[in-house]
């Protein structure tokens, strides 16, 4: 290690030197990962920002080939899926590597954000890091809906008519609005192309130069660990935070591992479970999309269910579609929300550890509620659980002030 | 260089630069912003559709496409038309008051131009799935026929009118119509004509 340091740290002349006086490539190696302090005490919660990474690559080139072979016309789209599927070759496996993609992203990122709330990483100095991450979070929402529209199936089209009318509840504008995101009196083949562009070029460029601009805002500040706690508060005397190791070769190293079991988990989805009991790959979606019949059950894909049950717990459009719209933002300000003395799960009392399992539960069941028929006793609890998701926010002001927390100590402590 | 910069001018230019640049940004934005209306191609196919009523037997409904949205056609028999005013108390807007859902031709307990003819666009006012047909009584006590929205559970009356406590807000839309002949009506026709 000590020799690849001197190598890279002081070129002797030759190619890298040459390079470097023209473009900061051992500046940067140095800066993101050779001479980056991460904690040493990460543990199996901060595996998930670099798996996203891995699934973003893997939504990348699968769609990059995917792209090649598909036809984004209302007329040719539904075949041409299908022509993937059966006469390209492995096509099959591309397009499920896509499909699986999509929903391993959201459970990738879900985890990563909960992982921030255990160990407060969004706390001052990192508010900005979280709310790139939730742009990030809504452009892959957006991502995720256009793309589920691109098979031109029956929930791709019943799905985004349901989508598109929320915009129509906004008062005054509303209609218009719709007709500027459809591009037409329905959903169409005006609106599919539309979706199409977004989905390839305009999102994932948005996607992309957002994962830079949050890796460098992160490693201006440098990561949280589980404990809370800040590592450059204690440096060597080589300037090195004492509780810090390099991310280039440990971290990466262990990264590497996490990245391995992820993707056997990953290829065992793909190969043995690609539509997930309809999870992932719903079933109406196999037939073609007909403008005439709804079909009997409209649900989004599971990543979208815990913001539709809360739509459908309220029984006025204008308010649902508001409901649902601050559930998505209000995580926003968790910065602010959260008042507590102490970052990390690790300190903070009975309050605030009760308030996480209510939501995490809440969250949860939500998302099953919103597979569920609206009726009956499923509207009543997604009312309750909306009220108890959006208690978490809107009360935690208030029980993390009063929250019992413990001593938090200097450095970061070992587990195990 | 000296010191003697002329902050006024310095400020002036900057202020003058960043209000033109910004002038030229919003400018700019139209020709995109204006292209995501719907093209000529898609209002031409927008065009006003006929429709063949003739063979319709009471009772019966058939569906049509205008804009590419869904369009009931439904001819109401003797019978189902008595059924209108038995519903009115579990209706939310049941004199068509809200001007948005219908041509003024349409403000009547029928909400259409004759009695017997129904045309309502199929789309539910909450998202906009298409509503079932249910034209039997009950068996629920305050069911006199009507549409039924599966997404989330909406129910509209034989004239698209909507119930109480639903998650629809509004009656099921007219679309401008009018008869061309007794027989054949025009669906998105100037609604002015009779």
């Amino acid at each position: 290690m000590a020799r690849i340091e001197s190598e890279i740290g002081t070129p002797k002349g030759g190619f890298l030197k040459w390079i470097d006086d023209r473009f900061p490539l051992s500046k940067t190696m140095k800066h993101h990962a050779t001479e980056y302090y991460a904690s040493k005490n990460f543990n199996f919660w901060y595996f998930f920002g670099v798996l996203a990474f891995v699934v973003l690559i893997i939504q990348l080139v699968t769609g990059i080939f995917l792209t090649m072979s598909y036809k984004p016309s209302a007329a040719e789209a539904f075949a041409s899926v299908e022509y993937i599927m059966r006469d390209v070759e492995l096509g099959w496996l591309i397009r499920y590597m896509h499909s699986t993609g999509a929903s391993a992203f959201f459970i990738v990122i879900y985890l990563h954000m909960f992982r921030a709330m255990l160990y407060g990483s969004y706390r001052k100095p990192r508010e900005l890091i979280w709310l790139i991450g939730m742009l990030i979070f809504f452009a892959m929402m957006a991502e995720a809906f256009a793309g589920y529209l691109l098979p031109w199936g029956q929930m791709s089209y019943w799905g985004a008519q349901v989508i598109i009318s929320l915009f129509g509840a906004i008062p005054v504008i509303g209609e218009t609005l719709v007709e500027y995101i459809r591009g037409d009196y329905s959903i169409s083949d005006i609106t599919l192309n539309r979706f199409f562009a977004l989905h390839v070029i305009a999102l994932p460029m948005a996607l992309v130069a957002l994962v830079f601009v949050h890796i460098v805002a992160l490693h201006e500040v440098g990561s949280n660990n589980p404990d809370g706690v800040e590592i450059k508060d204690h440096k060597g005397p080589d300037g090195v935070p004492l509780d810090g190791v390099a991310f280039h070769p440990y971290h990466t190293s262990k990264d590497l591992v996490a990245m391995i079991v992820f993707l056997m988990f990953f290829a065992g989805v793909v190969f043995f479970a690609p539509e997930m009991g309809g999870f992932f790959l719903e079933y109406a979606n196999f037939d073609p999309a007909d403008t005439r019949v709804t079909p009997e059950h409209i649900q989004p894909v599971w990543y979208f269910t815990p913001f539709y049950a809360m739509l459908r717990a309220v029984p006025d459009k204008l308010i649902g579609a508001m409901t649902m719209g601050a559930a998505v933002l209000l995580p926003m300000l968790l910065p602010w929300l959260d008042r507590s003395r102490v970052k990390s799960i690790r300190y903070r009392g009975w309050l605030y550890k009760s308030a996480l399992a209510i939501f995490t539960v809440s969250f949860l069941v939500l998302g099953w509620l919103g597979t569920q028929p609206a009726s009956g006793l499923y509207v009543l609890l997604a009312r309750v659980f909306t009220a108890l998701y959006f208690g978490f926010f809107l009360l935690m002001p208030y029980y993390t002030v009063i929250d019992k927390t413990k001593p938090v100590p200097d450095r970061v402590v070992w587990h195990g | 260089m000296t010191d003697d910069v002329d902050r006024n001018r310095r400020h002036f230019l900057a202020v003058a630069t960043a209000v033109t640049g910004g002038a030229g940004i919003a400018l700019a934005s139209i020709p995109f912003i204006t292209s995501l209306k719907p093209s000529a191609r898609a209002e031409a196919l927008g065009a006003p559709v006929e429709v063949a009523i003739g063979s319709l037997e009471p009772g019966e409904m058939i569906r049509v496409l205008w804009r590419g949205r869904l369009v009931f056609v439904l001819r109401r028999s003797e019978e189902m038309l008595a059924r209108l005013p038995q519903v009115t108390s579990f209706l939310d807007d049941p004199d068509s008051a809200n001007p948005d859902q219908q041509p003024t031709f349409a403000v009547n307990e029928y909400r259409s131009r004759k009695p017997e003819f129904l045309v309502v666009e199929g789309s539910c006012t909450h998202l906009g799935c298409a509503p079932l047909e249910q034209f039997e009584v009950g068996p629920a006590s305050d069911w006199f026929g009507g549409f039924f929205c599966p997404c989330h559970g909406s129910k509209f009356d034989l004239s698209g009118r909507v119930y109480k406590g639903v998650p629809a807000p509004t009656n099921l839309r007219v679309p401008p119509y009018r008869f061309i002949q007794d027989d054949v009506i025009m669906i998105g026709a100037d609604p002015g004509a009779v």
